[in-house]
């Protein structure tokens, strides 16, 4: 039976994860409500924004700079992925819009492989991220309070982008009647353009908090992709209140199954989307009568 | 004509023999090694199975690594613990276990389609890999692989060898490839291909007009499983060992990468992409600086080819000589449009109507709180003609896709010829007899005019589902004779071998129905036939809609009062979900409510 304290300590680690997977899930969730389609560039992304902040943070000693430069870097790539590739894709079948953008993902990482090497790379905590905390039961690293407070700032963020500006109007609109949405001629490129760059910078800027924690390399990024899909399964895809919903939840699967057994925390969080499949084929909050 | 399309028909199997035949000889010369071409045709095995699914019924699965490793590790570990000696025994129960793991991640990820199956299939994969790197690794030997798979044992005239690596490693795995593609060129050429085939191409109407079509969606899904389970079985008893990335996510990536480069929908197409990247990988492997670099290079070689060249390289091959050969021989141009149908003087005489054919009681549909159609309750007379018009929005389509089964009801009760329709669903309600048209062509664009009949034929000759996956489509004639003589009714027969995409709209609008007339239905629907076609189109289209009437039921929505007041026997008037009046077209002309909302209502006039 594990101690409380132990309890405790994997509550928050479960918190600290989920929030992050929220994070770079809302970014899959703001790209698929307003251009109709999954991004399977989003872990390469991911990958990016951690390079880019790793660079940032060994040029400038700042983890607040390579924080803010390795989002905008990713935001970035994003807008120009878009206006470059991504927009040809709009009026192909859904099966190329997934290829081209997994094709893209696999450039990103074998691109990094190529220049960084393969070999992964330790990113030190930031001076203000160092030391544990005795929170009465159980000691707990500053820093992963840090993250489920980073997190939490920036999904913050982005509510407030999508539920009180006009581009967030307009993805709204987006994930609740795409083709009237069209219609009104509203998907002007622009927009479509900047909503790929804001879902590219969430997926970067987890990236970025994520790095002191589980060190950097190029292929980093395909196991936030896949447990970022587990969770706007479970969620439900197009919902942004689904994404922060099922990143806790599967920030909480895996670390109070591995509690129990860490060989069996993955198997379980899968486990766990087989079954909202099963019962609820749309997701905790989906929507009726979207594919 | 037919001989020629039977020879050209085992063409391509004669041509894989030979190259199979005559690479030991070719790739020497082109610096090929052996294992090089037996990698690649353990990943074209894989393949065969992922380009039924993927290229011909458009299932595209980024998990089909679960397969593979299921299959190879099995195998792998029945032999290298010794509970199985025999290899072929071993390969059999690997493959039959990835086949029933296909059935159960089958039935679940196939709940839903599109970008969530990718999603989906792509997370079990991974699930795969997390059962087999620890829960399991006592047996996997988790990031370990199984080393020691013994090699491949045959007995030949009672002498038993030992296959070993190299070329008769090659000739062995050749051997199973060539097994496997003419088993999949089979079930590609057979009823059962020709429906997975209508499934990418139309998966609304194919049930529409009577295929099950979840059923041949999960069997397809199986078979990819099974492909996979060997092919991993394989790559166990090649390499002498069983490495645990055959579960890895890169490896089902790696698969979707190579069919999509080689040409998806061809079947040969992810044996030529594995070719490209492993022999890539290769070469670049001699130069030290550039040893990872070939995924990069396969990476954007791939996003190009998706943007610029999406049929990939053995797709892209075939469509230019099939432009040469069309440009050879171009489709002789129909002598004379069919007119016959507007020769006719009188539309139709009234029909003599019979008892209830269906009989529609309290029918609502709701879409949370807006309700669509509410309590609509009307009888369908045997042989009448049967017209609903209205307002826009007033219902009517709606009324039609619940009645047709496409839909379900939020209340009330259908009943057609006796038998409670109300949950039955539109495959069933096909088979017993009723048939709809679409308002927006729902035709198989990838098929030619004669094939859009001839995929409904096949339901109603084959029922929900048939495994029929080894019956050549030509042996049966009968299919095709059925599909000319539909064609014939709507006077579409001259055209049946051109492509349905080169058809024109009036052309097209009467493939709509010919799809619709092949289960031979005793009632049929039609939304709106004569949607935005010219006058010329419409007179023609009228002609035919009395003339179809004449051998059965018909309920017509339209909003061509004109065609609708000289063809109808009955009509029901429908605003705002429910039925404002009914009665005979001139008791409707009369009716004071209908001219309200017709003339002078809220909704304004319809342009007739």
């Amino acid at each position: 039976m594990p101690s409380l304290g132990l309890f405790l300590s994997q509550l928050f680690n479960g918190l600290a994860l989920g929030a992050l997977l929220a994070l770079v899930a809302s970014g899959l969730t703001i790209i698929f409500g307003t251009l109709g389609f999954v991004n399977f560039a989003h872990g390469a992304l991911f990958a990016f924004g951690a390079y880019a902040g790793f660079l940032t943070y060994q040029a400038s000693g700042s983890f607040v700079l390579a924080l803010v430069v390795g989002a905008a870097a990713t935001g970035l790539l994003g807008l120009l992925l878009e206006w470059g590739l991504i927009r040809r894709y709009y009026d192909r079948p859904p099966e190329d819009q997934i290829l081209v953008t997994f094709g893209v993902g696999i450039v990103i990482v074998e691109s990094l492989r190529a220049v960084f090497g393969g070999l992964t790379r330790n990113v030190p905590l930031p001076s203000w991220g160092n030391g544990i905390l005795n929170l009465h039961y159980f000691f707990y690293p500053v820093y992963r309070l840090q993250v489920l407070g980073i997190a939490a700032l920036a999904l913050f963020a982005l509510y407030l982008l999508i539920y009180w500006t006009r581009i967030g109007l307009i993805v709204r609109a987006g994930i609740e009647d795409p083709l009237m949405v069209r219609m009104l001629g509203i998907r002007v490129p622009r927009i479509l353009t900047l909503v790929f760059g804001i879902g590219a910078l969430a997926a970067g800027f987890a990236g970025v908090v994520d790095s002191p924690i589980v060190s950097v390399a190029p292929d980093v990024g395909s196991r936030v992709l896949v447990e970022s899909f587990v969770v706007v399964v479970i969620g439900g895809l197009g919902s942004f209140p689904g994404a922060i919903v099922g990143g806790l939840i599967a920030g909480e699967i895996l670390s109070l199954t591995s509690m129990i057994n860490p060989a069996y925390s993955d198997v379980a969080l899968y486990g766990a989307m087989a079954l909202v499949l099963f019962l609820l084929p749309r997701g905790l909050l989906g929507t009726e009568g979207r594919i | 004509m037919k001989r020629s399309a039977g020879g050209r028909a085992l063409m391509a199997e004669g041509i894989m023999a030979a190259v199979l035949l005559a690479l030991p000889w070719l790739a020497p010369l082109l610096h090929v090694t052996a294992d090089v071409l037996t990698r690649s045709l353990i990943w074209g095995l894989f393949g065969l199975g992922f380009d039924v699914l993927f290229g011909f019924t458009g299932l595209l699965s980024f998990g089909q690594a679960a397969f593979f490793g299921t299959g190879g590790f099995i195998a792998a570990w029945l032999l290298t613990s010794q509970t199985v000696s025999s290899v072929a025994l071993a390969l059999l129960i690997g493959t039959a276990a990835a086949g029933v793991y296909g059935l159960i991640v089958g039935y679940i990820s196939l709940r839903r389609v599109g970008i969530y199956f990718a999603m989906i299939t792509l997370a079990f994969g991974e699930m795969s890999f997390f059962l087999e790197n620890s829960p399991l690794s006592a047996l996997t030997g988790g990031e370990n692989g199984l080393p020691g798979v013994p090699p491949p044992g045959i007995e030949l005239f009672g002498r038993s060898y030992t296959v070993h690596s190299g070329w008769p490693m090659y000739a062995f795995i050749a051997v199973i490839f060539f097994v496997g593609y003419v088993i999949a060129r089979r079930i590609i050429r057979s009823p059962y291909g020709m429906v997975l085939r209508a499934i990418r191409t139309n998966p609304r109407r194919t049930p529409a007009v009577g295929h099950d079509v979840e059923r041949y969606k999960l069997s397809a899904f199986v078979l990819a499983a099974i492909y996979a389970g060997l092919a991993g079985g394989l790559l166990g008893l090649f390499q002498g060992y069983m490495p645990p990335d055959a579960f890895y996510l890169d490896t089902s990536g790696q698969l979707v990468l190579s069919t999509v480069i080689g040409g998806r929908g061809t079947l040969i197409g992810p044996l030529i992409g594995a070719f490209t990247w492993i022999d890539l990988r290769e070469v670049l492997q001699q130069f030290p600086a550039l040893g990872a670099a070939w995924k990069l290079v396969f990476g954007a070689i791939f996003v190009l080819i998706v943007t610029l060249f999406r049929r990939g390289i053995a797709g892209e091959i075939g469509a230019l000589l099939d432009r040469r050969r069309r440009a050879r021989s171009p489709l002789p141009e129909p002598a004379a449009p069919a007119q016959r149908h507007a020769a006719a003087a009188p539309v139709r005489a009234r029909a003599s109507t019979g008892p209830a054919i269906l009989e529609v009681r309290n029918v609502a549909k709701r879409y949370g709180a807006f309700t669509a159609v509410e309590d609509i309750s009307l009888e369908v007379r045997e042989g009448e003609l049967l017209a609903i018009i209205g307002p826009n929005g007033a219902g009517k389509s709606t009324l039609l896709n619940v009645l047709a089964g496409e839909l379900k009801p939020s209340g009330g009760g259908i009943m057609f010829r006796g038998g409670d329709i109300t949950h039955a669903g539109v495959i069933d309600v096909c088979h017993r007899g009723i048939s709809k048209t679409y308002q927006i062509n729902q035709l198989f664009p990838d098929f030619t005019v004669c094939e859009n009949v001839e995929i409904a034929v096949l339901a109603h000759a084959r029922g929900r589902f048939r495994a029929d996956c080894f019956r050549s489509l030509d042996a049966d004639g009968s299919r095709r004779a059925r599909a000319e003589a539909i064609l014939d009714k709507v006077g579409l027969l001259p055209f049946a071998n051109h492509p349905t995409a080169e058809m024109s709209y009036g052309e097209k609008r009467r493939l709509e129905i010919a799809i619709a007339l092949a289960n031979e239905p005793r009632l049929l629907f039609m939304d709106e036939p004569l949607a935005g076609m010219s006058p010329v189109e419409r007179a023609e289209a009228v002609q035919l809609i009395g003339a179809l009437a004449t051998e059965r039921t018909v309920v017509l929505v339209e909003h061509d009062m004109d065609a609708v007041f000289r063809l109808a026997d009955r009509i029901v008037v429908m605003q705002n979900g429910v039925k404002l009046a009914e009665g005979t077209p001139e008791q409707i002309r009369n009716d004071a409510d209908v001219q309200q909302a017709y003339l002078g209502g809220v909704d304004g006039h319809e342009p007739a």
